[in-house]
């Protein structure tokens, strides 16, 4: 009996695995699974025969069937993984895409150059404690002019290519007269930069008749030259990111004094020599000078116990340095093949 | 102010070479902007003595001269007209290599052998004359190497000066400033008065003596005018820039340039009565040297005769009054009229003379009497006459005061940053000429010291002027840099305002690309698009496509995307935020505005999608994240307007509160076809105070029990706003709504032509409570009674509420 038990056995499990190994799909194992294991499945009557048997020999035989039953579920289990990985390999062949493709994004837009050298700058000095101050651009010409030392006639106003309107007011030639609202409106110490378009009846290679300057004002006790020195020259090193000698050179501005030109090592050839710097190893970058008395009292501040520094640069010109760009022009150009170059 | 090089080495000599002094007059202040040589290279030419001449016995032009450089006899044809036995000139001889690779070599013409070549002016490149051969000094040494006998080895420098230092507009002021920057002396020319040798006299009167307080006035008779002026003047004038005109002109040139004094000669046999210096009266014009006539206005002061003007004084001369070429007598001027009396007039008529320069920037009030006796000197010297008296018509209370300024050491000091010697001090204030007036030590403020500036410093008035000029000579490069020690304050951050940059970025962010456009715009290109209004013109634009202020951003924009369009951008997204200037019974106002232009697909081409065109909905999204972006999304509403620019039925009116802050919409079909540009161009400006305000968002709790959706679909006339339903389910369910979408829009089949179906979604959700479907089958029922009373709104049929 036992013998028959087992080639039973042996023949069921050995046909019943063939059949799983030919399952080609999670149905047709389930169906193979079905006809040996199911409810009725011919392993499962197997076991229900056990009744026909002598009781002691029932527990060997369940055992013997039981152990015909796992070996079949492992058969099957092991089956059904592999269906599954192969299903999962078919899937992700299937799915395979071009990762080279180009993906999918909306179109981004950008700042302006010069807008970005001026947030650069911002971000210099507001970090030191500067605010920033605007400003209307009409403007009227005590503002523009005498509050700053420069009255009617004074030949510095040639310096000032203006542009009028016919009831007098002007275009402002700098920003300097946001200078002068903050000294009336503020009392000292004063720390601010003025950011703004500017306006000058000029226009070639470098010069545009609308272009944008950065000034910056610093009143309070004790303020000298030298803080101005020290400020201007951390300044271009921070901007440019380069340990650039700076020069300064007596220069004349009626609202300050003493006044001077700044000059920067060529951030291009570093002072060798080169177009960008005309060969003279340097670049005239800013003015700058310790703010008049004259100017000082004008706007309600005493001149003895208080002083101040001042300077004044173009942010396009200091943008067209930082980026290579050779014509002051292509700025207020605006085109996009320009201006994406920058994003 | 242009210069020679050698000019200025005659009267100092500074102990530098060229750079060291370019590099010395830079550092001081007094730019230099460029140098170029004053000859052009050539080699060869030596001064030569013409010996004999006889005629050319093939050629009635030219001459067989014999000529002598030095050492040896040479025979030279020469076709000049001027060539004479005697004449020193300049002489190429055979090898001698001449500007533009010129090379000299023995050659026959017509039959005679020429060793060499006399040269005119022009052949040497040293001016235009080339009539005849260039007439040398007679005291020069024939056989001398030309280029070292005329020192051409010479630069004209080209300083840019600031207006405040018109001292230097002469070689006598930038001697002055070399020898101070090296402590060498100046040696200046004798000036030595020239005696009167006849008594002809002219009177002169000053009935302005605060526009001129001192005029000289010479008379010279029998000149000989057609003289030529030596070569060393000419020579002298063409390495300033200036070229000869006549001997007259050229000497009162030459002392502009030495003194820095401008002169000038008046035809004394066209003057009548007198010299009277006085403002011009209504109505009165003046023919000037240049040929144009000017009517004179009463702010003019004028040198006037019997006649009437003969001169805008420091300005031009007239026309009547010039000299002549048969001019015997001349009557000589030189006056110092104050810079205030000359700084406007010039520029009122546009006349910027090398005169009107010097003076509105003040010329050295004690130079006259020097200046006419040298003027005297070289006149006699070159087209000979007989100098009368001078006559100074002079009042000295109007002359400018020699002020005097106090420094202080302390002061100083505090100013520069750094401690200069007193002893460095009194050395820079000396060579710079000032006059000690006091020096007084001790005291909270050290020395102290008490100085007149010197008549040639205009711009000496405060410490600070002194505290400058100290600075100057001690270096600016000495003084050291350090950081401003101040109170570490911490700055404003406003709750309620965003920073420019972030609604920059957002922008860029949101795929467009930031402009910066002219303020000033075309005026055609303004009206078309702002067409009621009146924008603020500029007086004195640099052309008329840019001569009136913007009154909104479109101008910019739009002109900036079609220049785009017009170089192959299919795809134009562009904003700008900046001043807009819109005239208004107030005044002028100007309002920082945010616009935006797009035009082309919607999105960029790409393999994934089928791009769209650009339309409304586009620019209303950027709005409306923009407007969310702010805080005030609830307060925002949208209608449609009737703005002229605008596409009738594609435009809206952003509103806040009510109040308008912006528009948004595509530009009218018209304005596009004006404009050339054949896609839709949709546009949004909204006002910068409205976009950068930002509302401090306020927490509400999360509600902890769940959200229900009903969606409606909804039967409207089709001319009902979908905004009108969102409002009126908003006000009917109050807080319970928590979210409203319109997810379907449907026209067509199935629905009347005269409706639109509307497909909306409501999430609802309670603080306090779950929902109950009771309550939501009230909420549900309460709504679409209101939407029925309100616009007329029934439910699309066979879509129950669900």
């Amino acid at each position: 009996m036992s013998n028959d038990l087992d080639d039973t056995l042996k023949q069921l499990v050995g046909e019943a695995k063939r059949a799983v190994g030919e399952a080609g799909d999670e149905r047709a194992l389930d169906d193979v699974r079905v006809r040996y294991l199911g409810k009725k499945g011919e392993l499962t009557a197997l076991l229900k025969s056990l009744g026909q048997l002598a009781p002691e020999d029932r527990p060997a035989a369940g055992a013997r069937i039981n152990a015909a039953k796992d070996e079949l579920q492992d058969a099957i289990g092991a089956r059904r993984q592999h269906l599954s990985r192969e299903q999962m390999a078919r899937a992700l062949e299937a799915e395979q895409v071009d990762v080279t493709l180009p993906g999918r994004r909306d179109a981004g837009g950008g700042l302006h150059p010069v807008t970005q050298a001026l947030l650069r700058m911002e971000d210099i000095f507001v970090g030191a404690g500067y605010s920033v101050v605007t400003g209307p651009e009409v403007e009227n010409d005590y503002y523009n002019f005498e509050a700053l030392n420069i009255p009617a006639h004074h030949p510095a106003r040639a310096m000032h290519d203006t542009f009028y309107f016919a009831d007098g007011t002007l275009l402002r030639t700098h920003t300097s007269p946001s200078q002068v609202h903050t000294m009336e409106r503020e009392e000292p110490p004063i720390r601010v930069i003025c950011p703004g378009r500017v306006y000058r009846r000029d226009s070639d290679l470098t010069h545009s008749p609308m272009f944008q300057q950065l000034e910056g004002l610093v009143i309070d006790r004790g303020i000298s030259f030298a803080d101005l020195k020290g400020t201007v020259i951390e300044f271009l090193q921070r901007f440019f990111e380069k340990e650039l000698s700076v020069r300064f050179r007596p220069s004349y501005f009626p609202f300050t004094e003493p006044s001077a030109e700044v000059d920067v090592q060529c951030v291009q050839c570093l002072g060798e020599g080169c177009r960008v710097c005309s060969h003279t190893g340097w670049l005239e970058v800013m003015g700058c000078g310790v703010v008049h008395p004259n100017v000082l009292e004008m706007s309600g501040i005493d001149s003895e116990t208080y002083s101040g520094f001042a300077f004044g640069m173009g942010i396009d010109r200091l943008a067209m340095l930082l980026y290579e760009v050779d014509d002051l022009r292509l700025f207020y150009d605006n085109d996009l093949r320009f201006l994406r170059q920058f994003n | 102010m242009k210069f020679s090089e050698s000019w200025l080495r005659e009267w100092v000599d500074p102990g530098v070479d060229r750079d060291t002094l370019f590099d010395q007059l830079t550092m001081a202040g007094l730019e230099v902007e460029g140098s170029e040589p004053v000859a052009p290279d050539f080699t060869g030419v030596v001064v030569g003595e013409v010996v004999d001449v006889t005629p050319h016995p093939d050629a009635d032009k030219l001459s067989v001269c014999e000529v002598s450089d030095g050492s040896e006899r040479w025979q030279v044809v020469c076709g000049a007209p001027n060539v004479r036995t005697g004449l020193i000139t300049a002489f190429a001889r055979v090898g001698a290599v001449l500007p533009e690779d010129f090379r000299i070599r023995k050659a026959k013409l017509r039959g005679v052998e020429s060793h060499g070549m006399l040269c005119s002016a022009a052949e040497l490149g040293l001016g235009d004359d080339h009539d005849g051969i260039i007439e040398l000094d007679p005291a020069l040494t024939p056989g001398a190497d030309l280029r070292a006998a005329l020192a051409l080895d010479d630069v004209t420098v080209e300083l840019n000066l600031t207006p405040n230092r018109g001292d230097c507009l002469s070689i006598r002021g930038l001697a002055r400033e070399v020898g101070v920057l090296n402590d060498r002396a100046v040696a200046e020319p004798e000036h030595a008065a020239v005696p009167a040798s006849i008594d002809d006299t002219f009177p002169v009167s000053l009935e302005a003596p605060a526009g001129c307080p001192r005029f000289l006035g010479r008379v010279i008779r029998g000149i000989d005018i057609r003289a030529a002026s030596p070569l060393w003047l000419t020579e002298k004038l063409r390495r300033a820039g200036l070229r000869s005109v006549d001997a007259v002109v050229d000497v009162t040139n030459y002392l502009m340039l030495e003194l820095g004094q401008p002169m000038h000669a008046y035809d004394f046999n066209r003057l009548s009565g007198g010299v009277v210096v006085r403002m011009a009266e209504p109505g009165e014009k003046l023919e000037l040297l240049d040929g144009q006539e000017v009517a004179l206005d009463a702010e003019t002061l004028l040198i006037t005769d019997a006649g009437g003007p003969i001169g805008i004084a420091g300005v031009m001369g007239g026309e009547r009054s010039g000299t002549q070429p048969d001019t015997r007598d001349v009557f000589l001027e030189c006056a110092f009229f104050s810079p205030l009396a000359v700084a406007g007039t010039a520029r009122r008529y546009g006349l910027h003379t090398d005169a009107s320069h010097r003076y509105e920037r003040g010329v050295d009030f004690e130079l006259q009497h020097r200046a006419i006796e040298r003027a005297t000197r070289l006149l006699l010297d070159i087209v000979g006459g007989s100098a009368g008296p001078v006559v100074e018509a002079v009042a000295p209370e109007h002359l400018p005061d020699r002020r005097q300024v106090r420094l202080r050491e302390r002061r100083l000091h505090e100013l520069l940053g750094v401690e200069i010697a007193a002893a460095e001090v009194d050395g820079a204030l000396a060579r710079l000429d000032f006059e000690l007036v006091a020096r007084v030590d001790g005291g909270d403020d050290g020395v102290c010291w008490t100085v007149a500036s010197p008549t040639h410093r205009y711009d000496i008035e405060r410490e600070a002027d002194l505290v400058e000029e100290v600075c100057r000579i001690y270096g600016y490069n000495r003084v050291p840099a350090r950081r401003p020690q101040t109170a570490l304050a911490l700055r404003e951050v406003p709750l309620t305002r965003s920073p420019e940059s972030r609604l920059k970025q957002l922008l860029a962010d949101l795929g467009f690309q930031e402009a910066v456009t002219y303020s000033f715009v075309d005026p055609r290109l303004q009206d078309l698009l702002d067409p009621a209004a009146t924008p603020l013109e500029l007086a004195n634009p640099m052309s008329s496509e840019q001569s009136v202020m913007r009154t909104n951003l479109l101008p910019g924009l739009v002109g900036t995307l079609r220049v785009n369009l017009s170089r192959q951008q299919e795809r134009v997204r562009l904003f700008e935020v900046g001043l807009c200037f819109v005239p208004g019974a107030e005044g002028l106002s100007q309002r920082l505005r945010l616009g935006g232009v797009c035009c082309g697909p919607r999105e960029a081409a790409s393999w994934t999608r089928q791009s769209e065109p650009t339309d409304f909905f586009d620019v209303k999204g950027v709005v409306e994240r923009l407007v969310e972006w702010t805080g005030q999304a609830g307060r925002v509403s949208y209608r449609p307007a009737g703005d002229p620019v605008l596409h009738p039925g594609q435009s809206a009116e952003l509103l806040l509160d009510g109040e308008p802050v912006g528009r948004l919409g595509r530009l009218h079909p018209e304005i596009e076809a004006a404009l050339e540009v054949t896609k839709a161009v949709y546009l949004f400006e909204i006002e910068g105070e409205t976009i950068l305000s930002r509302v401090v968002p306020q927490h509400r709790g999360i509600s902890r029990f769940p959200s229900v959706r009903r969606d409606l679909a909804l039967v409207v006339d089709r001319e009902v706003p979908a905004a009108a339903i969102e409002s009126t389910v908003r006000e009917t369910l109050g807080p319970l709504l928590v979210d409203f979408t319109l997810f379907d829009v449907y026209q067509g089949k199935g629905i009347d032509s005269n409706e639109k179906s509307l497909a909306v979604g409501l999430t609802l959700q309670d603080a306090s409570a779950t929902l109950t479907e009771d309550r939501i089958a009230r909420c549900t029922q309460d709504v679409l009674a209101a939407l029925e009373r309100a616009v007329g709104a029934r439910l699309r049929s066979g879509g129950a509420p669900g």
